[in-house]
């Protein structure tokens, strides 16, 4: 049951980055690959439909998290307490800017929120994906269940290390390239034109990099979080989920190449929901490592609520995302086809 | 707690979380009152009334702006929980942690798929499908209310709960925390709240227009919505809602009670202090007038019941804030009553044909909308002060749930950050309201 629970928030957080990293990924890339206030629209109409939805996962998923495992909540939540507080501020510009940049004409009112968008979506995916780095890493639990984070000490992964060190900061900058590549295959898909073909001209050198800071990354993992490695070596099953991730990796570029635009998407879809699944089956049982002795780490089955909570919510969880995903499909669906350049000089 | 421990972490945990919660319900009252009135709207058009179509139009754009600040406002809260509050979180997450899941995988999903298609899909969908899509926003942002009273009132009467042997709470039974009795009261207080808010809103947007002399059509269509669902809303508010919260509140909480009215000798025939100042140093309300017997009979339904008084409850016991809650509830019940007034006066006019033509009428209706947002403030200051000395009543204490390693200092820093951020939110969202009602019913969807 735990490990079911488990594997339903790590499921939930893949699909939020999968579905918010594209649109983190047109915010990054937007002010390169459209230039026009109707091009900014056009890039806007791709996303401003779905946008919203895909955040709803990150809450969705938190929520879970709260629900099954309520002490690794409550521990990480308090722990990263700063960091999560700049996530909360960039979330809320990044929402406004969205919303409030198509509601006035004038172009210094539409420029300011061009780039908070660009800025947010950036930034946002750089501390998300140091999150990431430190849930791998570790940090101070000592043993009494909560602990305390500075923002950064040495930028050094042992000993009290903060938020920030090279290998956090590193994988945030991995997770900002690889957003990018993943907006760039949303964008070459769903629009037309002059935008279109930036996206198509950037994807290929923007993979790349991604392709080569996902090699560094994991190479400094080894040392970083050894148990990690061991443990995937250790569960043949998550070979698989290894191999879904290279092949979605290695998809992009040819995709790209042949102009396969859906395929692409998907390729780096794949490959975000395989890296984040194969880190979560390398981690498992633990929610949160320590870095001070691995005796400390927050263990899921130690932290889960009780049974009957945990037996009823398979029940409605199952229920609501059968919903969630039936909703998807359809607003998906609904707005299928090619978003042209946005005519005239009102919506978005 | 000591109240002029400034430094104090405590202290900042609780300002924190007021002021974020208290911004952000300023947008969802009107979110979840509007959603039912643009159904109503919706409907009518769908009946063949054309300016009711135009006023669910304007109010479609008003609400995505309002939707949008409500939404970002709201996510700093579930974190909250987390960051400022994670001794309470590890207590009671596994039972309070199930509706906050489910409003995500429920009540969000839903709204957030709906409202873009709200927002931008009237021509594609057509007249009955834009009035299913609305029907389905109704539901989401009602339902994600219920998610959040649930939570709420398990903090102030918690039901459905089992202890377990490490400390932390576990949910013993889905249904009887799900179907919480002080909840369902409370929902149906809060969601009438949120009606009155939107039908002042909606009626004052009509004598706006009126007094202005433009939009006299769809003016007159605001009116009449607003002041009939303003009305209904108002009263509701007052019986059986509110009527029903008190027994409750009589039954469970009684020192909340007592403080709210400033009653401190326990006593039969407990008479009801209309207005007066809590001396809390001195046991005494100072300045007071009184309806003898009143409290007892709205307490406990005879006037001769005798009613509990601070003087008889522990002071340990003692709401924290007994100044604020009492002033808090006195604002809360002296607006209400006054709304009962404009809306009745306003609705005998609207029945004489007079209302468009009567404009100390209109004057009254449109300088009344933010009076509704004072007393929805006032109602949830009341419940949470009045909650205090508890996180969960009767188990949890506040002093013991806040994050123990976060310090006053971070959490200072970060309420500034929030006020500076909010400021600049809040004068945005009225700018951009103000332009819509200047704009009137018949723009061009600034958003679509």
């Amino acid at each position: 049951m735990t490990a079911l629970w488990y594997a339903n928030v790590a499921a939930m957080l893949a699909v939020y980055v999968v579905l918010d990293g594209f649109d983190f990924g047109a915010g990054i890339v937007h002010l390169f690959v459209a230039r026009t206030d109707a091009e900014r629209r056009q890039v806007l109409a791709a996303i401003g439909p779905v946008w919203d939805g895909n955040e709803v996962w990150l809450i969705a998923a938190g929520g879970t998290l709260f629900f099954a495992f309520p002490k690794a909540y409550a521990a990480s939540f308090s722990g990263f307490y700063l960091p999560l507080m700049l996530v909360l501020w960039l979330l809320i510009l990044r929402g406004v800017a969205i919303e409030l940049r198509s509601q006035l004409q004038n172009p210094l009112w539409r420029s300011f929120w061009d780039v908070v968008f660009a800025f947010a979506s950036l930034l946002l995916a750089v501390v998300l994906g140091a999150a990431l780095g430190n849930v791998v890493r570790g940090v101070g639990l000592d043993g009494t269940g909560s602990f305390s984070t500075p923002l950064f000490s040495d930028f050094r992964t042992g000993g009290r290390p903060g938020v920030l060190d090279w290998y956090t900061v590193g994988v945030g900058v991995f997770t900002a390239a690889l957003l990018a590549t993943h907006g760039l295959g949303f964008l070459r898909w769903k629009t037309s034109g002059a935008v279109q073909r930036r996206c198509a001209k950037a994807a290929l050198p923007v993979w790349a990099s991604s392709a080569a800071l996902f090699v560094v990354g994991t190479a400094a993992t080894v040392p970083v979080q050894p148990g990690l490695f061991a443990a995937l070596a250790a569960r043949p099953w998550s070979w698989a989920l290894v191999l879904i991730a290279l092949s979605g990796l290695t998809a992009v570029p040819i995709a790209h190449r042949r102009g396969a635009e859906l395929i692409a998407f998907l390729g780096s879809s794949t490959f975000l929901a395989g890296v984040l699944a194969a880190t979560a089956s390398g981690l498992w049982p633990t929610l949160l490592p320590s870095a001070i002795d691995p005796r400390f780490s927050l263990d899921a089955r130690a932290s889960a609520t009780g049974a009957h909570g945990l037996a009823v919510g398979l029940v409605w969880w199952t229920l609501a995302i059968a919903l969630a995903v039936a909703y998807f499909a359809y607003l998906f669906r609904s707005m299928r086809g090619k978003v042209p350049a946005q005519e005239g000089t009102e919506g978005h | 707690v000591n109240p002029t421990a400034l430094s104090d972490a405590l202290f900042w945990h609780r300002v924190q979380f007021g002021f974020t919660i208290t911004f952000h319900y300023l947008f969802p009252q009107l979110t979840m009152g509007l959603a039912l009135l643009i159904v109503v709207f919706k409907w009518l058009a769908l009946r063949g009334d054309e300016r009711s179509g135009d006023a669910a139009g304007f109010w479609a754009r008003i609400f995505g702006i309002n939707f949008a600040i409500g939404v970002v406002t709201g996510i700093p809260l579930e974190f909250q929980f987390g960051t400022n509050w994670s001794r309470f979180s590890q207590f009671a997450g596994g039972v309070i942690g199930t509706t906050l899941a489910m409003e995500g995988v429920f009540a969000f999903f839903l709204e957030s798929t709906f409202l873009g298609l709200f927002l931008f899909g009237e021509r594609r969908l057509g007249p009955r499908g834009h009035f299913a899509v609305a029907l389905a926003l109704f539901l989401g942002s009602w339902l994600s209310g219920y998610f959040i009273i649930v939570t709420n009132a398990f903090m102030q009467y918690p039901t459905g709960h089992a202890l377990r042997a490490d400390g932390a709470l576990e949910l013993a039974s889905f249904w009887a925390f799900l179907l919480n009795p002080w909840a369902i009261w409370e929902y149906a207080h809060n969601m009438s709240a949120a009606v009155v808010t939107a039908a002042f809103a909606v009626a004052a947007v009509g004598a706006y227009w009126t007094l202005s002399g433009v939009h006299r059509e769809v003016g007159a269509a605001n009116l009449r919505i607003g002041v009939i669902a303003g009305l209904v809303a108002c009263v509701l508010q007052i019986f059986p809602t509110g009527d029903a919260q008190g027994k409750l509140l009589a039954q469970a909480q009684p020192a909340t009670l007592a403080a709210m009215e400033g009653a401190f000798k326990s006593e039969p025939r407990a008479p009801i202090a209309i207005i007066g100042q809590p001396d809390v140093e001195h046991h005494t309300l100072e300045n007071p007038i009184y309806v003898p017997a009143l409290l007892s009979f709205l307490a406990y339904g005879h006037f001769s019941s005798p009613v509990r008084g601070l003087d008889d409850i522990p002071r340990d016991d003692w709401p924290d804030n007994i100044e604020l809650l009492y002033y808090a509830y006195h604002v809360m019940v002296g607006l209400g009553t006054l709304f009962v007034a404009v809306m009745a006066m306003a609705a005998f006019l609207l029945w004489r044909k007079r209302l468009a033509a009567t404009r100390w009428a209109l004057w009254a209706l449109m300088l009344a909308v933010p009076f509704p947002y004072i007393a929805t403030t006032a109602g949830w200051l009341t419940a949470e002060l009045g909650r205090q000395p508890w996180l969960v009543y009767g188990l949890m204490r506040t002093s013991a749930g806040t994050s123990p390693l976060v310090s006053a200092g971070d959490t200072l820093f970060t309420t500034l950050g929030f006020s500076g951020l909010y400021l600049v939110l809040g004068i945005l969202f009225l700018f951009l309201i103000g332009r819509e009602i200047a704009r009137g019913p018949h723009a061009q969807g600034g958003h679509g």
